[in-house]
């Protein structure tokens, strides 16, 4: 967990205090709202559909307990006793006052945590793989590296008015849980002849052209990693497109210029930036992968576990579903699921983060964090404490055994809440959560991913869903597109729209008759949706989902 | 040729708060989109926007929003203003709170 040194204190504070006047001087006339919007962006301050809205950046996805308290404080003092938790591992509250807002930052700021670049043309909050430090199958937890971006990227004097935002992803591990494909870089720690690196990848991203990122460089070491992120972004940055806003990410002039062309002035850039690098950034590094030490490793029997697995059918139903193998064989990951039947995707209560901050710092070595499929996770648990977590979990309505199934939807807010969306998209999760748990369905589907966005932006990321739901303003009315075979994962791909789109009341019925027609397609129940939809392909869902072009073609 | 000018009212966010507020003829900000202004001629509509422009210290993002007559005032047309009159469908959050006051 890394701790904030002086000079993180100092710049925090005076930040904030430099947001507190000017907050001060937009509510007493003398800045208007033309001065005022991009001041209060770089500070995560949005003004949406119904109220402010704050959105605080969680690095990498990691908290430690006292942080999630303060997050609780948040939601209790200042909105309306709830957060909810996004796609990209931050954290919004609906509804800040503009007046509270310096009090809240300050907050923030008291525990190690800003909303700096949350918004606006920068380097945003860099993005983590959620198990990292945890998981079996990392070379490297990527979460120091990860720490030294958010340095580097903060207050970056070139980086601050780039043609577009530019999101960084970084994963310790082949089997991809950061979608680093669909960001403008992905990094994947890797390791060449006993050096520690990274594979570049470049020019993905979803929203109105979503593409698959391409490879820039299959090993930078880590020496010489900075520079060459530095040298991209600079490339990016004087060649991005400024013209046309849709035009301006990274992966549209990846894609003009096409791979090799960027390649080359990335090198040609980086050979002028790499001498400025001296080493302090390494020395740095090193500093904080001190932070990043893991924990002393407790030992316990099994048993307890064993016991527990042996004879509580919902306990077993639980660990079968929500808990990931740990690189410490008695240790497990769990993820506590904010996808409860019918709740909002991603909304936690205070009292629902004070609960999990007390298991983190009672079993779990201090240490939660946010996924990107807005869920939270406990990544240090020794197996004998799982039953004592499920009973607090399940007493707090967070006892949800529904990991990767088709209820563990991925929903960004829509138009119940943001001023962009042209539909709704919760309350579409929340009907389609609602009706699987009816038909009680959802362990018979097995892996099955659904991501819903309200707008073409796609910050629900539909097009990497299995299934994919696109909400639309179609001539007044809500319209949703569905598109199947969407891949988030190390085998990213987009997924494929199936035709016509669905009324609201017609959305819910259309998902049900492609789950139907998965059932029925199935080799067996080992072949999960998606591998299923690649054999078959699209057409019996379509037939399933639009008989009347049948009918019409007999 | 022109389309013909459809009647609008005028509607932004208080800049404390950032609720949805609307316009009223007789010039305050009310909280209810009943209570606005239904403005029927273009060149007034224009008038009243920047009226409420010229409002900085107060409101945030003036705009004129297609509306019709209803029986109690002012109906919005699209599906989003209706959210924005309402508040959020997953809680009874916003303007769903408490009954919404009047503003002088």
């Amino acid at each position: 967990m890394y701790r904030y040194s002086e000079f993180d204190t100092a710049f925090l504070a005076e930040r904030n205090a430099q947001f507190r006047a000017q907050v001060e001087r937009r509510i007493d006339g003398s800045l208007t709202e033309d001065e005022f919007k991009p001041l209060r962006l770089m500070n995560g301050l949005y003004l949406q559909l119904h109220a402010y809205m704050l959105r605080v950046a969680i690095p990498y996805g990691t908290l430690n307990a006292a942080q999630m308290r303060q997050l609780a404080l948040l939601a209790e003092k200042w909105d309306k006793g709830y957060g909810h938790f996004t796609t990209r591992q931050n954290i919004q509250y609906n509804w800040p006052k503009l007046r509270d807002v310096p009090d809240m930052l300050d907050a923030l700021a008291e525990v190690g945590l800003h909303a700096i670049q949350t918004s606006g043309n920068t380097i945003r909050n860099v993005t983590a793989d959620h198990f990292a430090g945890a998981a079996a199958d990392e070379v490297a937890d990527p979460r120091p590296y990860a720490e030294l971006l958010r340095q580097w990227s903060t207050d970056h004097p070139e980086f601050q008015f780039m043609p577009r935002k530019f999101k960084i992803a970084i994963t310790g591990s082949a089997n991809d849980r950061a979608v680093i494909k669909a960001h403008d870089i992905g990094l994947q720690l890797v390791v060449r002849d006993g050096v520690l690196g990274a594979r570049v990848i470049v020019g993905g991203g979803l929203g109105r052209t979503p593409m698959i990122g391409q490879e820039l460089s299959p090993f930078v070491a880590f020496d010489d990693l900075l520079a060459y992120l530095e040298a991209t972004v600079s490339v990016w940055n004087q060649i991005g497109r400024r013209d046309n806003k849709y035009k301006a990410r990274i992966k549209i002039t990846v894609f003009e210029h096409g791979i090799e062309a960027i390649r080359a002035r990335v090198n040609e850039r980086f050979v002028k930036v790499r001498g400025r690098f001296k080493g302090a950034d390494m020395a740095l590094l090193d500093e904080i992968k001190g932070h990043f030490a893991p924990p002393s490793w407790r030992t316990s029997s099994l048993a307890p576990f064993e016991a527990a697995y042996a004879k509580d059918p919902v306990f077993r139903s639980w660990v079968d579903t929500n808990i990931a193998a740990h690189k410490q064989a008695d240790h497990a990951i769990v993820t506590i699921s904010l996808k409860a039947h019918g709740a909002t995707p991603g909304d936690a209560t205070a009292e629902q983060m004070r609960v999990m901050a007390d298991l983190a710092e009672r079993y779990g070595y201090d240490e939660l964090r946010i996924s990107h499929e807005q869920n939270v996770i406990l990544p240090h648990v020794h197996k004998s404490d799982l039953p004592a977590i499920h009973a607090e979990l399940a007493a707090n309505g967070l006892g949800t055994a529904n990991i990767g199934l088709i209820s563990d939807i991925i929903a960004c807010p829509g138009m119940d809440y943001c001023a962009l969306a042209t539909a709704r998209s919760i309350p579409v999760a929340q009907e389609i959560a609602t009706r699987f748990e009816e038909l009680k369905l959802e362990h018979e589907i097995g892996a099955l991913k659904i991501k819903i966005s309200g707008c073409i932006n796609a910050c629900g990321h539909h097009h990497v869903g299995h299934i994919g739901i696109l909400g639309l303003d179609r001539a007044g009315v809500e319209n949703y597109q569905i598109t199947l075979g969407g891949d988030a994962t190390e085998t990213a791909a987009i997924g494929e729209r199936t035709g016509p789109g669905f009324a609201y009341d017609q959305i819910v019925p259309a998902v049900e008759r492609i789950v139907e027609t998965y059932l029925d397609q199935r080799r067996d129940r080992e072949e999960s949706f998606i591998e299923t939809y690649r054999r078959v392909g699209m057409a019996p869902f379509k037939a399933a989902l639009y008989p009347e072009a049948r009918a019409d073609a007999a | 040729m022109a389309r013909a000018f459809t009647p609008k009212v005028v509607t932004a966010n208080d800049l404390l708060d950032g609720d949805v507020i609307y316009q009223t003829a007789d010039d305050r900000w009310s909280r209810v989109l009943s209570e606005a202004e239904l403005i029927t001629d273009e060149a007034h509509a224009q008038l009243r926007l920047l009226d409420a422009s010229r409002q900085a210290a107060r409101v945030v993002g003036a705009y004129l929003a297609d509306a019709r007559p209803g029986p109690n005032g002012p109906e919005p047309v699209h599906f989003r203003e209706d959210f924005r009159r309402t508040g959020p469908s997953n809680y009874a959050h916003g303007k769903q709170e408490t009954s919404p006051q009047p503003r002088i």
